[in-house]
């Protein structure tokens, strides 16, 4: 009984949370148009990349590897496209460079961890210095990309009032974003792919029992996973910004983690982790020009509610219980 | 100990194995490091016969299974499958191949749920990606209605009691076509019951043609069901007989190698005063279900208290709270006079309690101290090993080789480090340091799980003079016998509660079955299974 | 042996990387070591950086002992800096000795208070250290921007920039031998001996190898989580504090941590978690710092040069051999340095 009860609830807030803060949007809308368009926009702006960093984790996590160098791998993969973008001219070719710095870091860690078991936490650290290393010794000043990317308007879609100016008024980076999270999440829970994916993660042993190569499929979900950080640091050089500055990732990796915790490992509810940052921060931003807040302050935001939210969060989920731990055959549990 | 007669009616009806031979294993040999966990084993099963394969811990029985089932690979010699030697590569292959495991710890993701669980590795897809767990479900229902062993298909395996998880893990070796299928201690969890219903099952699945492989260190159920008997020892196979030819004191003498017989030398307790007296304790386990539920027991100065029962019942649980380890929800736990229920673990190794923890490696030892940091992990804190924060090294290492001597520690120096030395070994280094300091109370959880006899025998003859010299000991043990041996009272635990009370000269094994099932002495039987779920 | 092969390997791909800027790398390596060794005010500023070096080490080593990772060095040690300038502007009249003392109590205790913060959050809370400490250099980043910019900002100055420390309670070196290293180098020595022989380096080292053995021994993990990250903290935030009175231009401004939090992390690795270790440790790691800008100026190679070589080392030092020397005791089930984000 208790478990129907629950199960109700859980999807009453799945499906009720979401379309509450869609109609609160809506009714902010109808009262001040530019104001709730521009924040929706912000939000989302400032939430892209941050989906994108937190999905790579969840892949990993999921595994069973803990990734806590996606901060390098957005940082390494922002500085290979933003360059290769200006030395070639290309932007194509710039993404792919992003793309593939992502898959490159991804397969480094995707190494030490799984291949020499290396401690998952120090081997993540060490990929954000070698990073912060590699993009300040390279860097060169005056680059500029060719042209800014583009942004496309959706069919259709984009006229729609405010969800159509936030979601699908964007350059592609964004709205490849807000396609891949549903489609991951479908992957991870209705494909055998995503039961695999989750029973290394969980319970490597019995996976190895059934016949499943518990090593080979990390390593390849790891690397696969730096597309996506690889996406989130080309977002950041070459669509929300179109420059690359050191150290410009200022932490989002890390913000990434605290969003990929906050949405249970789940994509979707990453997406709705995501935006809460996103919402929170282009609340404050908003809020300046009304109160006297010292600009600083605004700037902490993120990080002081990524301490809050991990505080509130952290024993309240549950974490894939083999994360972290190198699997080692015959040697299970 | 003689239950041949017990032997259930489906073993015996049954029709006489072939000669077929479904596994030959020829010369086979694995070491780690320098332990040779296996040595020259040769073996074989044909179809439809029950094979049981007898040893203590550690003789080597599931280091063989792993091999059979491509786990790891032997270091030397051949394992045969149907005539076919080609070498196992992985579980994939073996289970390719016809074999099919059920392992002592049971390969379940918790998780997940009993259809998602037996479809892992071979899942059906619908148009091309989509998991088919429909078709899952279905595969459930039938292979459950097939074997006569009901689960349902969307219960999460983490909610499921043991008992069920077993039977997932059955349902899900045979989902396979399988001609041999191994056990690995089945039946190390389940209570007498479960374990004669599991036994049926073998016994039907060799009816219909399947070889069985089944490990165990408990010889009623090697006469109850089995064919033919290997037993092991050090890695070795010391003998093969067919099993209307022995009997359990045969067999026991094989397995250890002389004659040894549980018995321990003890004189009738003279119990004194009340040393430990829980209250109506009330105990939750890690996923915050009621593990202990209103559990009352006296112990007494100079008396040992056992407690009889199926794992999982709430023993742990009681054990942590007692020793501090784990925050009781209510009820009380007095030591004399005093209130110890909320008292952490040094503030109640403080007031006189010797712990010796079910969880050797994990909670017992620091497996990269030396033995003399070791012996001192419950008392570094006080004097003389150390005063104002400095530790006393020397303190300390006299301490250490004092104990070393009086407890037969063997081992090169007392420097070294404690994950050098054997189980039973180990064992010593925690039974030595709990009674160093002459504890009012001794709780004891499995003190001799996983050791070998001569530290048995000599961990069983320490608890033995702890008693006479006026400590009141708290015995849990999953080995019935050894409650039995030891105890001057046992007490039988189920679902967290006691359930009776017996004299420890009471050796009514079918009795202490019952109750441990959750019967209530006197009542007819109810079924046990959904009454452990409540 | 171990730090010896990863910083040959370092060197060599350094050597190369310098090779590909069309630069001998022989005499660049010896530009960069002899000025920092040999010149006078080389020395003196290879110096004046082993002293923070070696505490940011130290930050990182102690709380490793019981398989906490504290990445925040950098921001426990900015705490510990502007609490000092804080405190010195306060004292601003009171005796040089006095401002000394309070202005060194007050590094210690900021220091101390922001790792805590990290170490109470993972003892309730089971907040994973890296990135609360990595949030907390942020968030510490940010508010010295505006106490730099507003309470606690020097209006004669052009830049956002702490009043100096009043002159008499400046402590410049003696000779080459700044003031900070005998404190720096009794430090470590008096760490190494607090982990071996007291009953609280008992405590940590048995959290580290196994929590479980350590809980059922009546150890509190809770509590000696806090305590680490507390006197970790308290290292950097000394290290803070001796920068502020000790280092020219005795005040708080940018860059004063430089890349304190990332070099502690290498040298804590290269001394293979010991504190006696920080010492050489820091001291070449110091010399590469001290260097860099005479080797730009000396051979036309940028100055990041340096942190490629460091990153390189930090990579080769952690890479799974050294790391199974260094924490082969820490190998024991269930204590590895990552095990879950949960409680």
């Amino acid at each position: 009984m208790a478990g129907i009860v629950t199960w109700q609830f859980r999807h009453l807030l799945a499906i009720g949370t979401p379309l509450l803060i869609l109609i609160a949007a809506y009714l902010f809308y109808f009262v001040d148009q530019t104001v709730a368009t521009s924040m929706c926009a912000n939000a989302w702006f400032f939430a892209v990349p941050l989906v994108l960093g937190a999905l790579t984790g969840v892949i990993g996590e999921r595994s069973g590897v803990v990734n806590i160098g996606i901060e390098g791998q957005m940082l390494t993969a922002a500085f290979a496209s933003f360059f290769t973008a200006a030395a070639t001219k290309s932007l194509v070719a710039g993404v792919a460079a992003g793309i593939l710095a992502g898959v490159a870091m991804g397969a480094f860690l995707a190494w030490t961890t799984v291949t020499a078991r290396m401690d998952q936490i120090i081997a993540g650290v060490a990929i954000n210095i070698v990073a912060t290393g590699i993009t300040s010794f390279f860097y060169k000043s005056g680059a500029q990309l060719p042209v800014n990317m583009p942004q496309w308007n959706v069919p259709v879609l984009s006229k729609i009032p405010l969800i159509g100016e936030t979601f699908f008024q964007t350059g592609p980076i964004a709205l490849f974003a807000l396609l891949i999270a549903p489609v991951l999440h479908f992957a991870m829970f209705r494909t055998r792919w995503g039961l695999r994916t989750r029973a290394i993660g969980e319970y490597p042993s019995a996976a190895d029992t059934a016949g499943i190569n518990v090593n080979r499929m990390r390593f390849v979900n790891v690397v696969l996973a730096g597309i996506l950080a690889g996406a989130a640091g080309t977002y950041l050089s070459m669509e929300a910004t179109s420059s690359f500055s050191r150290g410009m990732t200022a932490g989002r990796g890390f913000l990434a983690l605290a969003i990929m915790i906050f949405g249970a490992w789940r994509p979707l509810r990453v997406v709705a982790a995501a935006l809460f940052f996103g919402f929170a921060n282009a609340l404050a931003s908003q809020l300046q020009g009304v109160v006297d807040i010292p600009q600083q302050f605004v700037t902490l935001l993120p990080y002081v509610l990524t301490l809050a939210v991990l505080a509130i969060a952290a024993g309240r989920v549950r974490a894939p219980a083999a994360e972290g731990v190198p699997f080692i055959k015959g040697e299970g549990q | 100990m003689t239950q041949a007669e017990s032997r259930p009616e489906a073993a015996r009806g049954r029709p006489p194995s072939t000669e077929e031979r479904v596994l030959e294993l020829q010369g086979l040999s694995k070491s780690y490091g320098a332990v040779h966990a296996n040595s020259d084993i040769t073996l074989h099963i044909g179809r439809g016969e029950i094979v049981a394969l007898l040893g203590e811990n550690g003789a080597g029985k599931s280091t063989l299974v792993k091999q059979i089932f491509g786990l790891t690979r032997p270091d030397a010699g051949r394992i045969v499958i149907k005539g076919d030697s080609t070498p196992i590569k992985d579980p994939k292959d073996a289970i390719r191949r016809g074999i099919g495991m059920v392992h002592q710890h049971f390969q379940l993701v918790p998780v997940m749920t009993v259809a998602e669980n037996l479809i892992l590795g071979h899942e059906p897809v619908r148009g091309g990606i989509r998991l088919d767990l429909a078709a899952a479900r279905m595969m459930v229902r039938e292979l459950s209605e097939k074997h006569g062993l009901a689960v349902d298909p969307d219960a999460r395996i983490e909610d499921l009691p043991v008992g069920a998880q077993q039977r997932v893990e059955i349902l899900k070796a045979l989902s396979h076509r399988v001609d041999l299928l191994i056990l690995d201690e089945p039946t190390a969890v389940l209570t007498p019951q479960e374990t004669d219903e599991l036994l049926g099952v073998l016994s039907e699945l060799a009816a219909a043609g399947t070889a069985i492989v089944f490990i165990t260190h408990k010889l009623r159920e090697v006469l109850a069901v089995a064919d033919r008997v290997y037993v092991l020892r050090r890695g070795r196979v010391v003998g093969t007989v067919p099993t209307d030819e022995t009997d359990a004191a045969r067999l026991a003498t094989m397995m250890v190698g002389h004659d040894v017989i549980l018995r321990v030398d003890k004189k009738p307790s003279t119990p004194g005063k009340a040393v430990l007296s829980v209250r109506d304790l009330v105990v939750r386990d890690n996923r915050r279900l009621t593990a202990v539920d209103g559990f009352s027991i006296e112990v007494r100065a100079g008396e040992i208290v056992g407690i009889a029962g199926v794992e999982g019942n709430g023993q742990r649980e009681l054990v942590e709270a007692i020793a501090g380890m784990r925050s009781p929800l209510s009820g009380t736990v007095r030591l004399g006079d005093r209130d110890i229920t909320r008292f952490n673990a040094a503030d109640t190794n403080a007031a006189g309690v010797g712990h010796i923890p079910e969880d050797r490696e994990r909670h017992g030892i620091v497996a990269s101290y030396s033995i003399a940091d070791n012996l001192v992990l419950n008392c570094f804190d006080s004097e003389p090993y150390s005063r104002h924060w400095i530790r006393n090294i020397s303190a300390i290492r006299e301490h250490a080789i004092a104990l070393r001597a009086e407890f037969d520690i063997r081992s090169a120096s007392i420097d070294a480090t404690a994950g050098s030395l054997s189980g039973g070994n180990k064992q010593k280094v925690v039974v030595a340091r709990e009674m160093a300091a002459r504890p009012r109370l001794l709780v004891a959880a499995q003190p001799t799980r996983g050791v070998d006899i001569g530290a048995i025998e000599l961990i069983h003859r320490r608890i033995v003079e702890a008693r006479d010299a006026g400590a009141a000991v708290l015995l849990v043990s999953a080995e019935l016998d050894e409650v039995l041996s030891l105890a001057d009272r046992v007490a039988v635990i189920h679902a967290g509660k006691v359930v009776a009370e017996l004299p420890g000269d009471l050796v009514d094994r079918a009795e202490i079955g019952r109750l441990m099932a959750g019967e209530r002495p006197g009542v007819p039987p109810t079924d046990h299974r959904s009454d452990g779920e409540s | 042996m171990v730090p010896l092969v990863a910083l040959a390997a370092a060197f060599s791909v350094g050597a190369l990387l310098i090779r590909s800027q069309g630069v001998n790398p022989a005499y660049a390596y010896e530009s960069l070591f002899s000025y920092a060794l040999l010149d006078g005010s080389g020395l003196t500023a290879t110096l004046q950086k082993v002293v923070p070096l070696v505490l940011c080490g130290l930050a990182v080593a102690i709380p490793l002992r019981l398989g906490l990772f504290n990445i925040g060095g950098q921001g426990q040690f900015m705490v510990g800096a502007i609490g000092a300038a804080a405190a010195a502007y306060a004292l601003r009249s009171a005796p040089g000795i006095v401002t000394i003392i309070v202005t060194m109590v007050v590094g210690v205790l900021a220091g101390s208070m922001w790792a805590s913060i990290a170490g109470l959050l993972k003892a309730a809370r089971g907040v994973h250290e890296v990135i609360s400490t990595i949030m907390l250099n942020s968030v510490a980043g940010g508010l010295i921007d505006w106490m730099l910019n507003g309470p606690l900002a020097d209006e004669q100055v052009p830049y956002p920039a702490s009043h100096a420390v009043p002159g008499s309670a400046q402590l410049p070196p003696i000779g080459v031998v700044p003031i900070g290293l005998p404190v720096a180098v009794t430090l470590a020595v008096a760490t190494a001996w607090l982990l071996r022989r007291t009953t609280i380096g008992f405590r940590f080292e048995t959290v580290g190898r196994n929590r479980y053995a350590a809980s059922y021994a009546g150890i509190s993990i809770r509590t000696t989580t806090v305590v680490a990250m507390g006197i970790a903290g308290g290292c950097a935030g000394l290290s803070g504090g001796i920068e502020l009175v000790g280092v020219e231009p005795y005040r708080y401004q940018d860059g004063i941590a430089a890349s304190l939090g990332f070099d502690g992390i290498t040298i804590a690795l290269l001394a293979r978690g010991n504190p006696i270790g920080t010492i050489p440790a820091a001291l070449l790691v110091a010399a590469m710092r001290a260097g860099a800008p005479h080797l730009a100026l000396d051979t036309g190679l940028r100055p990041e040069i340096v942190d490629m070589v460091l990153a390189i080392t930090l990579l080769f030092v952690s890479l799974p051999l050294v790391v199974k020397l260094i924490f082969r005791k820490h190998a024991a089930k269930g204590s590895q340095l990552a095990s879950s984000w949960g409680a």
